[in-house]
């Protein structure tokens, strides 16, 4: 059974390896003439003013959020997705209101405000 | 397993990846020639005949770079996120059926078993039975190599671009998990292999095309702008970002991330051939293996179908590789806030919708061939109506605005008033 799962292990390995290969090789390759300026974070010409790492908007988070609760809503899916057939009729009522639920959630989250972006 | 599996299958794994890296360089050479074609230009024409021999010239420049750490960058974390972003993008390939050459017996009709029995695929890594969810979670760990490259650059530009990237990646992929769960619905499994057959019109089914019209669109924006390709490239939007996550990014380091997001559009190139147009399957292939195998018995046979089926495969993905160019020729940059509005309240509520039509109509209509047909039909009728209510003001009307505003006007001060009130407006 995970016999099958070998070969991505193999692919996984040699991707490592050629990334690593990249990033050795070519430090070693380059020149190396650093200076000051050269390894100053670049900000169009300009002296760096403050730190680059600070307080983000905050509707990067809701868009995470919301994003953690579609994603599992869809993932749900999944397994229904496989068996649908058979399920039939009690099924497709079943994933129905399930579907019912999701749609409300969404339908309140537009409504709300949160997917505005300005 | 024996040693010699094992040695087949390190070469295979070792070729497959050197053969994507080599696709990598030469789409590059593609896509400048095309692009340079599409906007009246020659392109790279200079080394070797027809500028064959310019990938290999920026690989040689770019490993010769100066290679630089940032003083203020998190180095561990910086030289990482390159790796990171190339080794998702490689090991995608591991599930994409590129062709069929059974080595098992030479027996070219094990590609077009249903169970797959006595195959042992040469052009396919690993046959997987959860392939498509394999490739969800793949293409989804890509995005962290793009923020954790903004983050540790300890630059400005960077961050932004990480944290756009970041934004836009997630919010696509609700989108992309949407249509890509209404192709499982219509195959019933998620093996790739069993994707590809089960589009064959002799073992009665049909490209995915079909059924999954709307699918496919949905598939083709929200893979676009997972690949944060144009017309979706905000992440690393020149003009304004400097380049994005990877500003602080030189010489080969730089290169990684540029060969993950277009080994990426390979990638996605390759799937949705897979998903929707029958991967490496076309009408009369079967005659053909069946035809040389007679001629010149199995060995020949098989290979023969081998090499058909993998240039078949690979025809199909130059073809999207070239739209994606011609998209990328056509359209300019999406601004942020359209960006996010397509995702959730276009591209998300009608792959739900996608979803529902999926499920109602297969579980009512019993016949699998006319359930894609309605399928179509549902699709056409939800795009039209969907094409018709998308209809953004264009900037082009409100420049002919203010150009009416300025020839009308005849005194300055008057004009003046009359232009600041229309840039209100604009």
């Amino acid at each position: 059974m995970l016999g099958a799962y070998l070969p991505i292990l193999v692919m996984f390995l040699i991707a490592v390896f050629i990334a690593a290969f990249v990033i050795i090789v070519s430090s070693l390759l380059g020149p190396r003439r650093s200076t000051v300026r050269k390894l100053a974070p670049y900000e169009s010409g300009m002296e760096p003013i403050g730190p680059a790492i600070r307080r983000i908007p905050v509707k990067f988070y809701v868009v995470a959020m919301l994003f953690i609760v579609f994603d599992i809503e869809v993932v749900f899916f999944y397994p229904y997705a496989l068996v649908f057939r058979d399920l039939a009729g009690p099924g497709l009522v079943a994933m129905g209101v399930f579907f019912l639920v999701l749609v409300v959630g969404f339908v309140y989250e537009w409504k709300k405000g949160a997917l505005k972006w300005e | 397993m024996s040693w010699a599996d094992i040695l087949i299958l390190v070469v295979q794994c070792f070729v497959i990846t050197l053969a994507v890296t080599t696709g990598f360089a030469y789409l590059t050479l593609f896509e400048r020639r095309v692009l340079a074609r599409l906007q009246n230009r020659v392109g790279p024409n200079r080394a070797g005949p027809g500028g064959f021999l310019q990938p290999a010239a920026d690989a040689v420049k770019l490993f010769f770079k100066e290679d630089i750490v940032p003083a203020m960058a998190d180095k561990p974390v910086y030289l990482l996120a390159p790796a990171m972003a190339v080794i998702p993008a490689l090991i995608i390939w591991a599930v994409i059926p590129f062709g069929c050459l059974n080595i098992a017996n030479w027996d070219y009709r094990a590609c077009f078993s249903a169970s797959g029995e006595g195959l042992r695929n040469i052009l396919q890594i690993a046959d997987i039975n959860v392939g498509v969810l394999y490739i969800l979670a793949v293409t989804s760990i890509g995005v962290y190599g793009i923020t954790l490259a903004g983050w540790a650059s300890n630059n400005k530009y960077s961050m932004l671009g990480g944290i756009r990237s970041s934004a836009q990646l997630i919010s696509y992929e609700l989108a992309l998990g949407c249509a890509v769960l209404s192709v499982v619905m219509t195959y019933g499994t998620l093996s790739t292999r069993e994707i590809v057959y089960l589009q064959g019109w002799s073992n009665g089914g049909i490209w995915g095309i079909v059924p999954q019209l709307l699918g496919f669109v949905l598939f083709m924006i929200a893979s676009t702008a997972e690949v944060v390709r144009a017309p979706f490239d905000l992440v690393e939007a020149e003009q304004e970002l400097a380049g994005g996550y990877n500003t602080e990014y030189g010489s080969m380091k730089f290169a990684l991330f540029f060969m993950a997001e277009y080994i990426k559009l390979i990638a996605v190139s390759a799937i949705a051939v897979t998903f929707f147009f029958g991967g490496w399957r076309f009408p009369g292939l079967e005659t053909l293996g069946r035809g040389m195998t007679e001629l010149a018995g199995p060995v020949v046979g098989s290979i023969v179908m081998g090499i058909v089926s993998l240039g078949s495969f690979l025809l199909k993905v130059v073809i999207f590789l070239f739209i994606s160019v011609w998209v990328r020729a056509s359209w300019p940059r999406l601004r942020y806030d359209r960006l996010m509005d397509l995702g959730w309240k276009w591209l998300l509520p009608l792959g739900l919708l996608n979803i529902l039509y999926t499920a109602v109509v297969y579980v009512l209509v019993p016949s699998q061939r006319l359930a894609a047909f309605v399928l179509l039909g549902l699709g056409l009728i939800t795009l039209a109506i969907a094409g018709s209510f998308s209809s953004a003001p264009r900037p082009v009307d409100n420049v002919t605005y203010v150009k009416e505003v300025v020839r009308s006007s005849t005194g300055r001060e008057e004009r003046d008033h009359e232009l600041r009130e229309s840039a209100k407006g604009i």
